[in-house]
């Protein structure tokens, strides 16, 4: 089981956590011209890869803060936390 | 090719069965290819094979970086079906029951095909309408589809919770009498035989480093035992898609995640069907060895770990003990978990790609297995023909961009949706 450290409560379970995916994603800016790319890599282009990932968590049931994970998708182990406020 | 038959069989008991040829040859790669396979798994070696058999292009290797058949065809429930409701999926599907049906006698080799049914349960009678939709559109497409009411379900799974005071009781289902199950790893190896009778290298231990791409085209791929000179490569990778793409700079409409299945300890024969629970995500059948073989959600978040979490799995197997409470009696044998290529929209993509001689077979999300030989069908067309076939038209990789999305569930990546 993961044990996310939340930077408003401690350390939780991920059980308290939901998943919100890769967050480093940036939506494309209103009013301004985009391209169907653009937002289809917004939408759903994925780079998805081994090793270090910065993901968006939710903690559902406990603050309800978004907060940004660094975490190892292979290995699972936690590098960095931050809130959803904080630049990566 | 040695022929397995039962007067091979007996012939070879006289020698203690030490003298059988070897099912597959164990190559050096050369160096120049007409086609690459890049995956040694089930939808690898059925494309090898169909390459061979439908195209007559035997110039092939298959590449893998740990041995065949060691990712998702060697770690799945096993369940093959073709109960769509989308054209697309649905016509895809019912093309790859016919393959399985014919497959033992096609490869030589007995894959214990089993088509016991599927029954996909309704809880509401809301669900039964929606079954009743989705009967409907299989029977137009000719897939066989039946739609009980609770008391035949009854009849089929008496062994479900059919008590009065459940959160979720049972008011009946949809079943696909000519669905059923396989032996997964008799897919793999089934294939793989063929493929290297018809001249196909499959190069096991052999892990992809690099891509030769210029001005657009492929030219060659770069390995762990030597470069390779070749036009055109299919990649059938499933969970290591996101890596791949990264070396050639694509980035692509797929997640990789991580599913887990389980099975129990052996019992007496209890269920005859593949049973999936329909509040949630559960599907259950039993193998021929007595073991209840139980699947469920994704973990939930990018993985590669090839081994799941407990918060999962607990999860699952309460969805389980709420449909059928015996469960609840019976040890764990054995859990394991395996990497998924999880599209955006929940359906795979069969595909020619920007960069010329470069094919794409991924996005196989909970359904790479049923899928393998349609799969290896119209993949090898697709790089055979350098187009795509009728049938996979609708696996289109651009889907995404022009908006025409194969939403079977509308799930893709995001388990919670559901």
């Amino acid at each position: 089981m993961l044990h996310i450290k939340c930077p408003h409560c401690g350390m939780r379970s991920q059980n308290e956590f939901s998943y919100g995916g890769d967050a480093t994603i940036k939506r494309p800016e209103l009013n301004k011209e985009i391209s169907d790319q653009d937002w289809d890599n917004f939408v759903y282009n994925r780079k998805s890869l081994r090793g270090k990932h910065f993901e968006l968590w939710q903690h559902l049931s406990g603050c309800r803060q978004w907060i940004k994970v660094e975490r190892d998708t292979a290995t699972h182990e936690i590098f960095k936390i931050l809130k959803a406020n904080e630049d990566i | 090719m040695q022929k397995y038959s039962i007067f091979n069989l007996i012939k070879n008991a006289f020698s203690n069965h030490q003298n059988w040829d070897l099912a597959w040859k164990d190559p050096t790669p050369k160096k120049e290819y007409d086609v690459v396979i890049i995956g040694g798994g089930g939808h690898g070696l059925a494309t090898a094979y169909y390459l061979a058999k439908e195209h007559n292009i035997t110039n092939v290797a298959i590449i893998e970086k740990g041995w065949i058949g060691g990712g998702n065809v060697g770690r799945n429930t096993t369940i093959i079906r073709s109960n769509y409701m989308h054209d697309d999926n649905a016509l895809f599907s019912e093309f790859g029951m016919d393959l399985w049906r014919r497959m033992s006698q096609d490869l030589n080799y007995n894959v214990m095909f089993s088509p016991r049914g599927i029954i996909n349960l309704a809880h509401s009678d809301a669900q039964m309408n929606v079954y009743a939709r989705r009967g409907n559109s299989m029977r137009l497409n000719g897939i066989d589809a039946v739609l009980l009411n609770r008391e035949q379900v009854k009849e089929i799974i008496p062994m479900a919770d059919f008590s009065e005071n459940v959160r979720f009781p049972i008011f009946g289902g949809l079943m696909q009498p000519s669905a059923g199950t396989a032996r997964h790893d008799a897919v793999a190896w089934g294939y793989a035989r063929q493929a290297d009778s018809m001249g196909v290298d499959i190069i096991q231990n052999c892990e992809v480093t690099g891509f030769d791409v210029s001005s657009g085209k492929i030219n060659g791929v770069r390995t762990s035992r030597g470069d390779i000179k070749v036009k055109k490569i299919g990649l059938c990778v499933a969970g290591s898609t996101n890596i791949l793409a990264e070396k050639l700079n694509m980035t692509i409409p797929v997640e990789t995640h991580l599913l887990q299945a389980c099975v129990s300890e052996p019992v007496k024969p209890v269920l005859d069907r593949v049973v999936t629970f329909g509040a949630g995500h559960f599907y259950i059948s039993q193998s021929d060895k007595g073991e209840m073989v139980m699947g469920g959600d994704l973990d939930g978040y990018n993985s590669y770990a090839q081994r799941g979490n407990l918060p999962t799995l607990q999860h699952v197997l309460t969805e389980g003990i709420a449909m059928m409470p015996f469960l609840s009696k019976l040890k764990m044998l054995r859990t394991w978990g395996g990497i998924m290529d999880m599209s955006m929209d929940g359906s795979p993509i069969i595909d020619k790609t920007h960069i010329e001689g470069l094919y794409l077979n991924c996005g196989w999300c909970y359904g790479g297995f049923k899928a393998t030989p349609a799969s290896g069908w119209t993949f090898a067309h697709t790089i055979a023909q350098d187009r795509v076939h009728k049938l996979n038209e609708g696996y289109s990789l651009n889907r995404f961009n022009t908006g025409h999305l194969l939403d079977e569930k509308g799930l893709g990546t995001k388990t919670w949706i559901s």
